[in-house]
């Protein structure tokens, strides 16, 4: 059974993109909106293995991107000097043995998403995930606050950072694997990154940040909803289009501020 | 006097190289301990170990249930991070009122300021807007909540103009004296080193001199410490 009630269509991508918003919040701030992006690559090749043994594509992503994730984690805590490059050709090279082992026909789709075609099952778990992600998150607020000032500071503090660090990478793979159904590999960057970055650029509280960025990423994937319907086109990359719009939106109202 | 913190052979390895060799002193309380030494000489290593940030070997003990505070070293908030002041201090005190009474602490209000003027410039202001000097003191006054025992601060008066220095260690004496704390501090400013410490620690790999500034800063030790070519003013070429 797929999801074929438009209101649960909306409730699941407007709690996916809340998530994917929040989570990306921190990401935006730690400089690593990059490494949001590329992550979400990993995630191809998983896929292509949990649909050959039959499996939901959500699971196969959530196992690559662990072992990613794990992998980002480790290289943080233990090298002076963040290796950026190998994170870039780690996840290229996953993306392009993904495109390889990926069936023609699930390519697109695991590319650009596919949320019509999630199962209702997968469409509610993904809801109930979306806002436990928002909860384990907003419980460990104040160490990854006091660690993008500084880490130094957050450790002082008393905060077992590689603990929190390792949670909060954990949330982005859970949230990427999510998304990946929504807005396909090649965009899940977008919808992590893209809602912050609009927020950062008229914020001038933590607090505003936050809220504008869930609220951002939640308006875009409406407004995408919306027009990829009403014109029979690709829901994925229409609700990317959109939140680059209202990132664009965000940066004309900082640049009129400025003056 | 009793023993706050008390450091014995202790040594620091990283990637192969000796970062520090079997140091040992002790801290006692009341007492301002300068860290000297130059660029490299491993004063902020030092101070993360001490802290339990970093492996080290050796042995540091610190008085049961003593608190800490700490001030890290150069803080580059860039402007458009979105979080502002009050927020900052929101992460450890929701009570503005304890947060009032910590900036007033280190002079960002209180006498001659406006609360609301505080409000307006200090506590609704990005972090990232501060000047230095105001960065400086918010990071102390986070520091001074919680009522630590002893504070740490590593380079007190990097990112602060030289006018701006005196007022800052004329404050943490203040400090000092009001809140019964003990202080150590990383430095560069041999001068004011001289006049605000009670022990100075000189720190080149290992201990090149310990004891009251008086005694131990000549000019044969900071020959030793930073090389010939520095002498007793040669905080200047920094500037």
């Amino acid at each position: 059974m797929i999801i074929d009630n438009p209101f649960v269509l909306i409730i699941v991508s407007s709690l996916i993109a809340a998530a994917s918003a929040y989570v990306g919040s921190f990401m935006v701030l730690k400089r690593m909106s990059l490494v949001g992006d590329a992550l979400s690559h990993v995630a191809l090749p998983g896929m292509a293995i949990a649909i050959a043994f039959g499996v939901s594509p959500i699971i196969g992503a959530f196992v690559a991107l662990t072992v990613a994730i794990v992998g980002i984690w480790y290289m943080e805590e233990t090298s002076e000097n963040y290796p950026e490059a190998l994170v870039g050709i780690f996840f290229t090279a996953s993306l392009a043995i993904g495109v390889l082992i990926t069936s023609e026909a699930e390519l697109l789709e695991a590319l650009f998403g596919s949320i019509e075609k999630m199962s209702l099952i997968e469409g509610i778990t993904s809801g109930i995930l979306s806002i436990f992600i928002i909860l384990i998150a907003r419980r460990y607020i104040k160490p990854l606050l006091i660690s993008v000032v500084s880490k130094e500071l957050a450790l002082s503090t008393g905060f077992n950072m590689k603990k929190i660090n390792l949670l909060y990478y954990f949330l982005v793979g859970v949230v990427v694997s999510l998304g990946v159904r929504f807005v396909g590999t090649l965009l899940m960057g977008a919808l992590v990154v893209v809602p912050a970055a609009s927020a950062k650029n008229i914020s001038q509280s933590f607090k505003s940040y936050y809220l504008l960025s869930v609220a951002i990423g939640v308006v875009s994937s409406l407004l995408g909803i919306f027009i990829a319907k009403s014109l029979s086109l690709e829901i994925g990359p229409i609700v990317v289009i959109a939140s680059i719009f209202m990132y664009l939106v965000t940066y004309v109202i900082k640049l009129v501020r400025g003056k | 006097m009793t023993d706050i913190l008390n450091v014995k052979n202790l040594s620091i390895i990283r990637n192969d190289h000796s970062i520090i060799d079997d140091l040992s002193f002790d801290v006692q309380k009341g007492e301002t301990l300068a860290i000297i030494g130059p660029n490299g000489a491993g004063k902020t290593t030092l101070l993360r170990a001490i802290l339990g940030l970093i492996q080290y070997k050796g042995t540091v003990t610190w008085k049961r249930g003593v608190k800490i505070g700490y001030v890290p070293q150069r803080l580059f908030i860039e402007n458009d991070v979105p979080l502002t002041t009050k927020e900052f201090f929101n992460i450890k005190q929701k009570d503005t009122t304890k947060i009032i009474n910590v900036l007033e602490a280190v002079g960002l209000s209180g006498k001659s300021t406006e609360l609301k003027d505080t409000e307006k410039h200090i506590l609704n202001n990005k972090l990232g807007n501060l000047s230095g000097g105001e960065l400086q003191r918010v990071l102390i006054a986070w520091s001074l909540l919680g009522d630590p025992d002893i504070l740490l601060y590593d380079e007190p008066t990097s990112g602060v103009d030289i006018a701006g220095e005196e007022t800052v260690y004329t404050m943490l004496e203040k400090l000092k004296k009001d809140r019964g704390l003990t202080i150590i501090l990383i430095s560069h400013e041999i001068e004011i080193v001289r006049h605000f410490t009670t022990t100075v620690l000189c720190l080149n790999k290992e201990k090149v001199c310990y004891g009251a500034p008086q005694e131990v800063i000549t000019q044969k030790t900071i020959d030793k410490l930073f090389g010939e070519e520095v002498g007793f003013y040669g905080h200047n070429h920094k500037f």
